[in-house]
């Protein structure tokens, strides 16, 4: 079960009222002065309708403004507040106090990324291992001279790529990775569903090359099918799809 | 933190609980992967002992004779018959059969790739490892 | 070789070692168990040419695959260059070593050299 589906199934158990607080565990760390991490509890009021987000910015704006954390736009959109919530990967602002079903909510920087400070994570790797699978459609030069060039798709064709089209590189499939857990040479969930969103894609000419990349000991076969990427997924991208569905290319399932 | 990737690590990669049944059945396939490794080379040394004459034979097959030798033959059955079953599924799998069609996904974004098939051939390889090993415990202990 | 060729070769030899394995189980069932393992009916078994044959396959089948499926959870357990030949050759060399051992077995007792 898909952790959005789970976090539905506890939607309606905690009935809050608007004096209703919980208490925040937030993990604190600088790598510059502190050599290991700790916890700070704060008690924060919530409403039915409040994210861990807005949790974290109450604390921000009343207890301690120094709590580091990255967020923008607040609609699950821009992929920049990926934070293990009670345990799991998940958007902060994607997560209401609410469906967590606890009165006590910890929130700890993601896995498998370099700490920056406090809940904020470096995504170096997660952009580079991206760029690495050649994250855009690869034509012979010639075709794209001419400026009457179009290349149509019929709507099955959309289809068969549109889902992998919606990741915003929040980073949260790799933080569930097991093979993530303790293979830094992996190039991860998100990349490698990105090399099938473009293989896919039928305006697309550079399936081989991508293929040649990630056909390596770090590559696609470091993926054993555990499908945790695609349970904490907030786009519905399903990684584990994309990666078999890929992986099908190169066993001759698929041309 | 000790590692400055901040990487999970091995008790990160066992723990089973968060994710479900698929997480459950990788760490079972990786043990029982292990297991039967190890199985395969002690199995090897074992039968070796048949160029020693029916003397070393026979003493080997003493060892294998006691009850708790008889329990982790069982054991193996068990690691056996999942490996077996559960790995046909992800082979499946990693083949592309039977993870979903891509589609335009739709809220609450259930992943079609963790779909009821999959979970069926799970249940199936643990249902299936259990009666085998009671079998083989029956097939042992009964004589 | 290339990475999807090794996984093919797992594939195809944990594929081919079912098949085999469970010929090789079915035997130990054709008689009483405790006897299918007596001294005589062992040796019966592997003086027996195809049946011969078919442990040697199971043993080369077998090594390949449990090998390489080490290799897997080592290489992904650590990372480094040295680390990464040390394993894949500690594993190579352990799984040629373990297919001669145990084809000394099968040819000498095939041979009737016990």
């Amino acid at each position: 079960m898909a952790q959005v589906s789970s976090i539905a199934n506890e939607q309606t158990s905690t009935p809050l009222s608007s004096s209703t607080s919980i208490t925040l565990r937030i993990s604190r760390f600088n790598p510059e002065h502190d050599e290991s991490s700790g916890f700070m509890e704060f008690s924060v009021p919530v409403q039915k309708w409040t994210t861990v987000l807005e949790a974290i910015l109450e604390v921000k704006k009343h207890f301690d403004h120094s709590v580091a954390v990255r967020y923008s736009c607040r609609q699950a959109t821009c992929g920049s507040c990926g934070m293990i919530i009670n345990g799991k990967p998940r958007l902060a602002c994607f997560t209401k106090i609410s469906e967590l079903n606890s009165n006590v909510v910890t929130v700890e920087p993601m896995n498998n990324f370099p700490v920056i400070r406090d809940l904020a994570v470096k995504f170096e790797k997660l952009f580079d291992s991206h760029q690495k699978i050649k994250p855009f459609l690869i034509r012979d030069d010639t075709e794209l001279v001419s400026d009457e060039k179009e290349f149509l798709q019929s709507p099955e064709e959309v289809e068969q790529y549109i889902q992998f089209a919606n990741c915003i590189k929040c980073g949260l499939c790799n933080s569930a990775c097991p093979t993530m857990a303790t293979d830094s040479s992996f190039v991860g969930p998100q990349a490698l569903a990105q090399a099938y969103r473009y293989v896919a894609d039928t305006r697309d000419k550079g399936k081989d090359s991508r293929l040649k990349i990630i056909d390596d000991s770090h590559g696609i076969w470091r993926c054993h099918f555990a499908g945790s990427c695609s349970q904490v997924c907030p786009k519905g991208v399903d990684p584990a799809m994309g990666i078999q569905l890929l992986r099908g290319y190169l066993l001759g399932f698929r041309s | 933190m000790a590692n400055d990737e901040h990487r999970e690590g091995i008790k990160g990669m066992a723990n089973p609980g968060r994710y479900g049944i698929e997480r459950v059945a990788y760490w079972m396939m990786r043990l029982s992967g292990l297991g039967l490794l190890a199985y395969f080379i002690g199995h090897i040394y074992e039968t070796s002992n048949i160029l020693r004459g029916q003397v070393g034979w026979d003493e080997v097959l003493e060892l294998t004779q006691t009850t708790e030798a008889h329990i982790v033959l069982a054991i193996v059955i068990g690691m056996c018959v999942f490996h077996t079953v559960n790995g046909v599924r992800v082979m499946l799998g990693h083949g592309g059969i039977g993870v979903g069609k891509p589609a335009r996904p739709d809220y609450p974004y259930e992943p079609a790739s963790q779909n009821y098939r999959h979970k069926i051939g799970i249940y199936s390889a643990i249902l299936l490892s259990a009666i085998a090993m009671m079998y083989g415990m029956a097939v042992m202990f009964g004589e | 070789m290339r990475e999807s060729t090794i996984m093919k070769i797992h594939y195809g030899t944990a594929l081919a070692a079912v098949a085999l394995v469970a010929v090789h189980i079915l035997m130990r069932l054709t008689m009483n168990f405790a006897e299918s393992l007596e001294y005589e009916n062992v040796l019966a078994n592997y003086k027996f040419v195809p049946y011969a044959a078919m442990l040697e396959l199971i043993l080369i089948l077998l090594s390949v695959h449990g090998f390489n499926g080490l290799r897997v959870i080592l290489l992904e357990l650590k990372q480094g260059r040295m680390y990464e030949k040390a394993v894949s050759y500690g594993c190579l060399a352990g799984m040629i070593g373990l297919i001669a051992y145990g084809s000394r077995t099968i040819i000498m007792t095939n041979m009737g050299m016990v």
